[in-house]
């Protein structure tokens, strides 16, 4: 068990390491004719992504997954793009989203394809760790749980427990992060699924460190914000977490976060980047398309706008920016 | 005598109590949830769990607050599977009174739901069921649609309200 300072001087530290071995920044880096002063994000899309029956094509799946990562780091070739994103001999997180249940959750196919990448990349089996709140959620992602340390390892919060020295950042005080966030990871690739949410208007990126935490439910009031956006101020969740492949396979765009059948619609889409402010307004677009599109109030009628990343965006926080004017939207 | 007459008014009411106590219990404690082939083709697939309003959102985070809003006391879930495919989910939400099942029904009806003949009220989609019977509120969601998935949720819907 680390005490306060020794965590911080670790996290720190990690830090400090993944700034200097993992290549993020990598859009700009790579990409000469990305702007350098904008937050890139890939918006990759496959209509034919579920055949006529429904079912999702797992081999669809990990080709718009390489369509994305070489849209997104300028690199054809699929391992040496992601050998760009993830540090060698590190520890990598991918954290799903399965609290919605088995009907909407982080799709099996989207976290199989990155671990088969990763593993390519050279990340070795037992240096990943897919991982949620808790076994159902992830069984709800359609994984399997497994603690053998030569294998990719997946658990939840409820196995790996939380650390007893709160964080805090603004009003989020006494959180409790999971200790795979904290002492196991040091970087992850966050994997959420795009849903509407009926507190916070959208759920996405920024929302999904809920499941990093112990009790997320003190951090709901005013609509989650400022709740999201402090809690990914957090120094180990803004330097930790610091790539999004988001989940657009599914989503719901009303009724959220819970499945909601009647409100299911397939974008068939993955949102990639590293400005998790960026990606949250550009999912929020999306879902204010698609409810517009079936005549639903936007969620500002709703009185449920996700204010949230203003919030993050704001000079307390600098998370990212929700500025169109500063955001290089590709849509591949 | 009117000593007597206080007393005795005293005990009818508490056990007038007692009694409303004990039906209370019982209501929350019902069973709703149909043993394996107690309806046709359904089989429940695993333990039921139970939620009270403090531990709600392990279950549904997001979703809590608008039950609790509307007086849930504890849920209960489990799930279950038709000809050992389709599978679903059944939420029994029991809440303080009708008036807070009715708030929750209320908010699921969109422009696309079928009243569908349940409970005191109820509405379908093709995917999901939804119905009141006093204090419950009943959800079951199917995670495939089929050409049988409205029937059959229907029938287990049935099931579910006959035992509630």
């Amino acid at each position: 068990m680390k005490n306060r300072r020794e965590f911080i001087k670790a996290t720190a530290t990690g830090a400090v390491l993944l700034g200097s071995q993992s290549n993020l920044g990598l859009a700009a880096l790579l990409d000469k004719q990305a702007d350098a002063t904008k937050s890139k994000v890939v918006v990759a899309r496959d209509p034919a992504l579920h055949d006529q029956s429904g079912q999702l094509n797992d081999k669809r799946v990990q080709d718009l997954l390489d369509r994305a990562i070489a849209a997104y780091t300028g690199r054809e070739k699929p391992i040496e793009a992601w050998k760009r994103i993830v540090p060698v001999g590190k520890v990598i997180g991918l954290k799903v989203n399965g609290l919605g249940g088995k009907g909407i959750s982080t799709h099996a196919a989207l976290v199989l394809a990155i671990c088969e990448r990763l593993q390519q990349a050279g990340v070795k089996p037992g240096e990943i760790i897919v991982w949620d709140r808790n076994a159902r959620d992830l069984e709800a992602c359609g994984l399997t749980i497994s603690n053998d340390p030569s294998r990719i390892r997946c658990y939840g919060n409820d196995v790996a427990g939380f650390e007893d020295e709160p964080a805090a950042f603004g009003a989020a005080k006494n959180v409790k992060l999971s200790r795979i966030l904290s002492q196991e990871c040091e970087m992850v690739i966050n994997l959420p699924i795009l849903k509407d949410h009926q507190l916070a208007g959208v759920t996405f990126s920024m929302k999904n460190m809920y499941g990093v935490v112990q009790r997320p439910f003190e951090l709901h009031a005013n609509g989650c914000n400022p709740g999201v956006a402090d809690l990914n101020a957090i120094p180990a969740v803004r330097d930790k977490v610091r790539f999004t492949i988001g989940d657009a396979i599914s989503s719901v765009y009303d009724g959220g976060p819970g499945f909601h059948p009647e409100h299911l619609w397939q974008p068939n889409a993955l949102v990639v980047g590293e400005d998790r402010v960026a990606i949250d307004h550009i999912a929020w677009q999306m879902i204010e398309r698609k409810r517009a599109e079936v005549g639903v109030p936007t969620l500002e009628a709703a009185n449920r706008p996700p204010r949230y990343i203003a919030t993050a965006a704001d000079a307390d926080h600098k998370l990212g920016t929700n500025d169109p004017q500063r955001i290089h939207l590709m849509e591949i | 005598m009117l000593r007597l007459k206080s007393w005795m008014f005293t005990a009818a009411v508490v056990t007038i109590l007692a009694a409303s106590v004990t039906a209370g219990c019982k209501k929350h404690q019902a069973d709703a949830f149909p043993a394996s082939g107690a309806v046709a083709g359904w089989e429940k697939t695993s333990d039921t769990r139970t939620y009270d309003a403090k531990n709600l959102w392990q279950y549904i985070d997001g979703d809590a607050e608008q039950y609790i809003s509307a007086g849930v006391v504890t849920t209960s879930t489990s799930d279950y599977k038709y000809q050992g495919q389709l599978e679903a989910t059944v939420d029994v939400h029991t809440m303080g009174d009708a008036a807070g099942a009715g708030k929750i029904l209320e908010a699921g009806r969109s422009k696309d739901a079928k009243t569908a003949q349940l409970g005191d009220a109820g509405i379908a989609f093709a995917q999901s069921v939804i119905f009141r019977k006093g204090p419950y509120l009943v959800r079951i969601v199917a995670y495939e649609s089929t050409p049988d998935t409205p029937q059959a949720l229907t029938a287990l819907a049935h099931g579910v309200e006959g035992k509630l």
